[in-house]
């Protein structure tokens, strides 16, 4: 009747009963044309169906399924259904798969887009809250293993703190270098171009050496060590996590913070303020070089100038805070590792929540020393 | 008698680097059995089952599959022969972001087109097949316990109905219940659907209770295959050791005292 070249049924009927012959090979490969061809078939108040199986060549568990699905229905409409001619085979089969109809949910359950939507802005709000507070208790945490191992520094692990310098900070030297070199050039560029208006052309100087020292230089510092080392460490302490490395290492006596965290905290701490020394330096030889070249200022010049145009606390501003986001960066990156759980999953978000928390956090916090610095007058 | 292989290897040749795993490893795959493989840690059981299934490239020889030779097969072939075979990988190796259902279906939506509430029953009845709640269905692999991971690896390799199974050491890391449960299950399954079943295992009593038929890995090819009866004549002396040790003892013994029931 319905056709397929490998796949169909042949019904005959009368008034009081259904003849149904499956041919061909009913399996998973025409499961859709078989259940389109089942799916036209209906008791309409007929007594008995028979299914004849035996010109049947192939069948496997999608086939059985949708067979014995079909019958169902019929016995459910009020006919009596026999399975006539099946081998032994497919009879084991049919009542393999007649004893797995059970339906099951093939999804979780989702409620109501309205109801989703704010239920998933309080799941998002209280989960900020309780992170927040759960940082400050880590904080609370590294700030007393680092205490810890100050009174007892045989305890600090030095060769992976070292290891973990070198990584974070010899081998982000150039990137970072780069970086703040094309920064610096773009400042000069752009900040020559509009001084040039009310022919203060030369305080461009000014412009690249305060803005470098105080600001950029340390910010741009960050942003690429939360992106490019925040993020390491959350990806390495999060698939310890979950091959149980971090559990393996309590039961052998040891402290993951001591062991994990502190070497990278400790990493950041030293190696932030020399990324950042290194990123406003390079700023101001991309600005001079600008400077150089569009305001024809010589290099013995520029020198000069940068020394007239910055004191001693616009450096000094710098090195009070790039030891507080190396801090944050490496503590962050490190919390969100130790957060992982279950899957792979769990890592990619938790990778990047850190860069996004490590990126804000420290933002917010530089704005909160910009405004103590300016009331302190320095 | 003559059985028809569906798979058989000849002169297969392995090597990572100046390490050579396989030299002149011949074995043949008999449609309808069960067939295990054994051998000490580190003869190359799973390289041999990842060189079948093409995940690893051989360094030499020849791999017949269903009558084609791998390697000489177009992409169109080999897509063919993966729709025909399952492979249930030791820890279930379940896609993550998926829950149980959508990991069986995700071979029903590649391969074929039907309406999602037939692959919704399709997997329904697989969930049923390998023994799994019901409530199992829309669960994620995390939330699975080890022993029903592997249940939903099973019936994420049975989605297309395949004509030969490949378990990689289906029962490691099972407590004895479990692991006998899913040897009865495998056995089962392999009378229902008629499978062959390809498996690589160090458990003793699976190979007493369900193969048919065990090879042994050994000086890098296979040194005997044969069932268990003619395994326990080997002079072999690693063999002897496998199977007259104190755990091939204990399982032949519980083979032969029948369980109460």
């Amino acid at each position: 009747m319905t056709g397929d070249a490998q796949a169909w049924l042949d019904v005959s009927e009368d008034a009081s009963s259904l003849m149904l012959r499956p041919q061909g090979d009913w399996v998973v490969r025409h499961a859709e044309t078989i259940d389109k061809a089942l799916g036209a078939i209906h008791a309409l108040d007929r007594r008995a169906a028979t299914f004849d199986l035996s010109h049947l060549t192939r069948l496997d568990t999608a086939g059985a399924w949708l067979l014995y699905r079909t019958g169902r229905s019929l016995e459910r409409a009020g006919a009596k259904v026999t399975y006539a001619g099946a081998t032994a085979a497919q009879s084991t089969l049919l009542n393999a798969v007649a004893k797995s109809d059970r339906p099951i949910a093939p999804t979780p359950r989702v409620g109501n887009v309205l109801t989703n939507l704010i239920v998933r802005m309080g799941s998002a709000l209280s989960e900020g809250g309780r992170t927040a507070l759960d940082l400050v208790g880590f904080f609370g945490l590294v700030l007393e293993t680092l205490a810890k191992t100050i009174i007892n520094p045989f305890r600090m692990r030095v060769t992976s703190t070292v290891y973990h310098m070198e990584q974070t900070g010899l081998n982000a030297v150039p990137i970072v270098s780069l970086i703040s070199f094309l920064i610096g050039a773009v400042l000069a560029f752009q900040g020559s171009e509009q001084l040039r208006r009310f022919g203060g052309e030369i305080f461009t100087v000014n412009l690249v050496a305060v803005s470098f020292l105080r600001e950029i230089g340390i910010l741009l510092t960050a942003i690429m060590v939360a992106g490019r080392s925040g993020s390491a460490f959350t990806a390495q302490i999060g698939s310890m996590k979950l091959r149980e490395e971090i559990d393996a290492m309590r039961t052998l006596g040891l402290d993951p913070m001591e062991v994990l965290v502190l070497p990278r905290v400790i990493s950041l701490l030293i190696m932030m303020p020399i990324l950042g020394f290194i990123s406003a330096m390079m700023g101001l030889l991309g600005g001079g070089m600008v400077v150089w070249m569009e305001l024809g200022m010589s290099p013995a010049m520029y020198i000069e100038r940068v020394k007239d145009a910055i004191g001693v606390w616009d450096a000094g501003v710098a090195f009070i805070k790039a030891p507080v986001f190396g801090l944050l960066i490496a503590m962050i990156g490190c919390f969100e590792g130790l957060k992982v759980e279950g899957s792979a999953e769990s890592v990619g978000q938790r990778t990047t929540a850190s860069v996004v928390e490590g990126i804000f956090t420290v933002i917010v916090i530089d704005a909160f020393f910009s405004i103590m610095f300016v009331k302190l007058g320095i | 008698m003559t059985r028809e292989a569906i798979i058989s290897v000849r002169g297969l040749r392995n090597q990572f680097g100046p390490q050579v795993i396989h030299d002149h490893l011949d074995l043949d795959i008999y449609r309808g059995e069960v067939l295990g493989i054994v051998g000490g840690s580190g003869t190359g059981k799973s390289v041999l089952l990842r060189t079948i299934l093409g995940i690893n490239r051989a360094a030499a020889g020849r791999i017949e599959i269903f009558g084609k030779v791998r390697g000489e097969m177009t992409r169109a072939e080999e897509q063919s022969i993966e729709r025909r075979w399952g492979v249930l990988f030791q820890d279930g190796a379940l896609f993550s972001s998926l829950t149980v259902a959508q990991n069986i279906q995700v071979a029903l939506k590649e391969h074929l087109h039907m309406p999602q509430k037939l692959m919704d029953e399709i997997a329904a009845v697989k969930i049923g097949l390998v023994g799994l709640p019901p409530e199992a269905g829309p669960k994620f692999p995390s939330e699975l316990s080890g022993g029903m991971r592997k249940r939903a690896g099973l019936a994420r390799a049975l989605a297309l109905d395949p004509e030969i199974v490949f378990l990689d050491e289906p029962t490691a890391g099972l407590d004895p219940i479990g692991a006998s449960a899913f040897d009865e299950l495998i056995k089962n399954l392999q009378a229902t659907l008629g499978l062959t079943v390809f498996m690589v295992t160090h458990d003793l009593d699976s190979l007493y209770a369900i193969c048919d038929r065990i090879a042994v890995l050994a000086e890098k090819k296979v040194l005997v295959t044969g069932t268990i009866q003619e395994m326990m004549t080997q002079e072999h002396p690693w063999i002897r050791e496998y199977f007259h040790g104190p755990r091939g003892r204990a399982a032949m013994a519980a083979k032969s005292t029948p369980p109460r029931s």
